[in-house]
């Protein structure tokens, strides 16, 4: 039995600055935002490390981690700092100093805090979050800490299949963090005011799953058969399902108030205001986009106000209102209109929506709204032929694509990307031929307007998420994807103003084992991290050596795991999670993919029953029952005739 | 200086306008100290950018494709170095010289007390470390940081070498004729002697409030002067100059200097508006 430790509060700081001497980018380690809080430790008060297993420049900016860093620091009972993963170099250096992992607002040891939260944004970080433990001092199994360890959690995207992660991660949090976090903190200050035994420790995993929305692994047993995961049995007390947690209404969480603004640079370096979250778009590849349902939309009202304040306290020159579509958002015109025409801006603030619908009448916003700075201009239309489109539902049509590059070229643009996917389900070769296609013609529209125009097509490799219509999808082996690559640069060969761009396909693979994988993925996780790989998701640091050897080592195989149709009625590792979404509904949906049926979005049709809704007693939160004006991807629109080629466009020349 | 700056003379362009007057400058001293000496040039640019929208100070932008707010900083202080003594000019718009903000005065020129309070303005929304000293306008015709400033003292806390040695290592150096070190240029291995560029250097007793750093031995202090032209010399390289076995552990700018009829000066000097701190103590980070 170990006596109950008061935590020792002791800054690292003189040991981690000579360290600094010698790393790249030092700032990382610093801290000293503005909006960086430096709470004061003390008794009665739970200590989180929020924890984001990338680097600083990109996990700063991460807007869950900032929300959560407020919710807490504003409680009386908790207290929040952050951490990073420190690149290799200062790995090296703190390994060798034997400093540890640290937080970057008092550079406290990270053993000091009750609780290590990580932010799960992207599957290929795994390996960084078990380096990020084992830094803090903690066995990287939880199976392996002991009474006084902190408690390690995790929430985000990826924690909608939690099991690559499960051996390593105390409890997951399922869905939005805003309200459970408050209820995961009493339970975790009633067991620090008790003394730290084994007993207790039990006792506070027991009281986390019964928090709803919470998921702690070690109550759950998978079983397996012939190799296969036939069923996951959960402890008397544990939920046999957990569902996510949803927020309804986002007016009540104006969060982040104090955006954090960084000393150093770190990718999306402007004020965020999220406008509203969940998307009913459909495409039916989007993880996002089907487990953020409902749409919810905070008022206009707010997001002027969190705007105002938010560039007055920051200096920020550049505001982007975030979600998974902003041009939906009801009133965006009014509301950009608002912003950049705001006399007190003296015309230098410069709105971003970084997610745009591809239509002329969204192409004019951005023109009208870019005329400060005109960044670079991105349409995702995902799929190259009318057909392929249809089976992701992503229903651009030709003609909307083509008058909204020649929109952009003729307002000013000098070049443009386009976004697609390739090793889709049901693709064709024509499919990816199609690519280069859509490219040559986008590539001749904008040469009418600049003898020098450009077109970049950026192709990724896909891969099947949990709780989408595509989760029983196989997904394309490496050499598929490179062949169907190297088709398409041939495809692409000489043709002017057009050039691809495509990211590794092995990378793609690795991304698979973690999106889809069952609890038995997690020893491949600690193999690579043990073998030194971290930071794959940079691409000097990846090795897919590395996982096939960690594959091979564990007795499992890529093909069983990543390349696979799945049956109706397979046990899914994920099966025991819920996002709201019907069984039957993503079932029903992926028939439809592969009839290349397309489905409307629901805001403004009537309902599918997909479950978002009516299983949680919500309903969409919009200010307008209009769709938005202009677009295939409004609604009513002829599904049959979106392939068609304009001809008018694309031939004569128009002065 | 001359009197153009205070009736703003205009002179008549050849198709018979007014030549707009010349835009006012403000010139301002700040320290970095403590942890933020591990930001980079690049990172405090943007932090004055920030600082001085907040303040509503009217700062004038460049024309063109991508307007920039006109702002110039001198010398660039190295990554991890403590500065007591950086400089920024700002260049008023128009807008802020037409006795619109109240903090101008009536005269539409800011005059000391103006100044000073728009100097604990700006050190209220700059990060902690960094400091405003002095504000003050600069007269017409005064030459920019990156023309005008000739050289710059620093302090050099290093470790590695029993005091005589360094002292005698420091003999030599200022003995010979040429001093090579080696510098990476656009990915090549380029030598450069050193030797013109170092004014003076000595090994000074430890300026008062310095750090400790008990992690290492043999402490002792430098104390150089070196030219910014052709080329600023970096402390590192002072260091390798001096030969191995001696390692930095903290360097600190303490003076830039102009030089101007023989003599030398800082480059707030000679206006009178406010006091120079040019001993600021240095803050524990």
């Amino acid at each position: 039995m170990e006596s109950f430790v008061e935590s020792v509060t002791e800054s690292l700081w003189p040991r981690i600055e000579p360290l600094l001497r010698s790393v790249q980018k030092p700032a990382r380690y610093i801290g000293g935002e503005q909006g960086a809080q430096t709470p004061v430790h003390a008794a009665g008060c739970v200590a989180w490390l929020l924890c984001y297993p990338d680097t600083y420049e990109v996990g700063l900016p991460n807007q869950g981690l900032q929300i959560l860093y407020e919710i807490l620091n504003e409680r009386a009972d908790a207290l929040a700092e952050r951490a990073y993963a420190p690149w290799v170099d200062m790995e090296a250096a703190m390994r060798g100093a034997g400093v540890p992992l640290f937080s970057v607002e008092n550079h406290l040891a990270a053993r000091t805090f009750d609780v290590l939260a990580f932010n799960l944004s992207a599957e290929l970080v795994y390996t960084n979050v078990l380096n990020m433990i084992d830094l803090a001092s903690l066995p990287v199994r939880a199976a392996a800490r002991s009474a006084g360890d902190p408690v390690v959690v995790a929430g985000g995207h990826c924690a909608f299949n939690p099991e690559p992660l499960a051996d390593f991660v105390d409890a997951f949090v399922i869905g939005d963090g805003e309200e459970v976090v408050g209820e995961l903190n009493e339970v975790l200050a009633l067991w620090r005011g008790t003394p730290r035994t084994a007993t207790t420790r039990a006792g506070l995993l027991d009281s986390l799953a019964r928090v709803p929305g919470v998921y702690v692994p070690s109550l759950y047993r998978p079983f397996y058969s012939g190799g296969r995961l036939v069923g996951v049995e959960a402890a008397a007390g544990a939920p046999a399902r957990v569902e996510k947690r949803t927020v309804s209404d986002l007016a009540q969480w104006p969060y982040p108030r104090q955006q954090l603004v960084p000393l150093t640079e770190v990718v999306h370096d402007r004020l965020n205001v999220e406008v509203f979250r969940g998307c009913t778009r459909g495409c039916r590849f989007c993880q996002a986009g089907m487990i953020t349902r409902p749409v919810r939309e905070r008022p206009a009202a707010q997001v002027r106000e969190m705007i105002d304040a938010g560039l007055a306290r920051t200096g920020y020159e550049e505001v982007a209102l975030t979600s998974l579509s902003t041009a939906d958002f009801s009133g965006i015109e009014d509301l950009v209109g608002d912003v950049i025409g705001d006399p007190r801006h003296d015309g230098r603030v410069a709105v971003s929506l970084p997610s745009l619908r591809v239509d002329a009448f969204t192409v004019g916003t951005a023109a009208q709204i870019q005329r400060v700075r005109r960044t670079g201009l991105t349409f995702a239309p995902e799929g190259g032929t009318w057909r392929m489109r249809r089976v992701i539902n992503k229903l651009i049509s030709e003609e909307d694509l083509y008058s909204a590059v020649d929109a952009a070229f003729s307002q000013g643009w000098r070049r443009i990307k386009l976004y697609f996917l390739i090793g889709l389900p049901t693709e064709r070769d024509e499919d990816v031929v199609g690519i280069a296609e859509l490219g040559m013609r986008c590539a001749e529209i904008g040469r009418r307007t600049h003898r020098s125009a450009t077109v970049v097509a950026s192709v990724g490799g896909f891969v099947p998420k949990a709780h989408t219509p595509f989760q029983w999808a196989p997904q394309d082996s490496a050499p598929e994807l490179l062949r169907k690559v190297a088709l398409l640069r041939e495809a692409a060969r000489g043709a002017r103003g057009l050039t691809i761009r495509w990211h590794d396909p092995e990378a793609s693979v690795v991304e698979g084992i973690a999106s889809r994988g069952d609890r038995r993925t997690g020893a491949v996780i600690e193999r690579v991290w043990r073998a030194g790989g971290t930071f794959q998701e940079w691409s000097e640091r990846f090795d897919l050596t590395l996982w096939e050897d960690a594959l091979a080592r564990e007795g499992l195989c890529l093909d069983d795991i990543v390349h696979r149709e799945r049956d109706a009625d397979e046990c899914l590792p994920w099966g025991h999670i819920s996002a709201g979404l019907h069984h039957d509904f993503l079932w029903e949906d992926w028939q439809q993919a592969k009839a290349g049926a397309a489905l409307e979005d629901c805001r403004w049709t009537p309902c599918y029953d997909c479950g978002a809704c009516t299983g949680l007693g919500l309903e969409h939160v919009v200010a307008s029952a209009e769709p938005p004006g202009g677009g295939s991807q409004g609604t009513g629109q002829d599904l049959d005739r979106g392939g068609t080629v304009p001809v008018h466009l694309v031939t004569g020349v128009r002065r | 200086m001359s009197g153009a700056e205070q009736d703003g003379a205009r002179c008549a362009l050849p198709d018979g306008t007014a030549a707009p007057a010349p835009l006012r400058r403000l010139r301002v001293r700040y320290t970095k100290t403590g942890k933020i000496r591990f930001t980079s040039h690049r990172d405090v640019v943007r932090m004055w950018e920030r600082a001085l929208r907040r303040s509503g100070v009217p700062v004038a932008w460049s024309e063109g494709f991508s307007p920039r707010p006109l702002v110039s900083f001198g010398l660039a202080l190295p990554t991890g170095c403590e500065s007591l003594a950086e400089y920024v000019d700002i260049v008023l718009s128009r807008s802020g010289q037409s006795g619109g903000d109240a903090w101008l005065g009536e005269t539409g020129e800011p005059g000391p007390q103006a100044c000073a309070a728009l100097g604990e303005r700006l050190s209220a929304l700059l990060p902690q470390g960094m400091d405003v000293q002095v504000v003050a306008t600069l007269p017409e015709g005064s030459g920019s940081l990156q023309q005008e400033v000739s050289s710059c003292s620093w302090d050099l806390e290093v470790f590695g070498l029993a005091a005589e040695e360094l002292k005698s290592r420091v003999e030599r150096l200022l003995a010979a004729p040429v001093v090579l070190v080696q510098r990476e240029r656009k990915g090549r291995i380029a030598l450069d002697d050193l030797r013109p560029a170092v004014l003076a250097l000595a090994v000074a007793p430890p300026p008062e409030g310095g750090p400790e750093d008990p992690s290492t031995g043999h402490r002792a202090w430098l104390r150089a002067e070196v030219a910014t032209r052709p080329r600023g010399v970096r402390p590192r390289e002072l260091l390798e100059a001096i030969g191995p076995g001696v390692s930095l552990s903290r360097a600190r700018r303490v003076h830039q200097w102009i030089e101007r009829d023989g003599a030398r000066l800082e480059p707030l000097v000679g206006r009178g508006d406010a006091a120079i701190a040019t001993h600021a103590g240095a803050r524990a980070s």
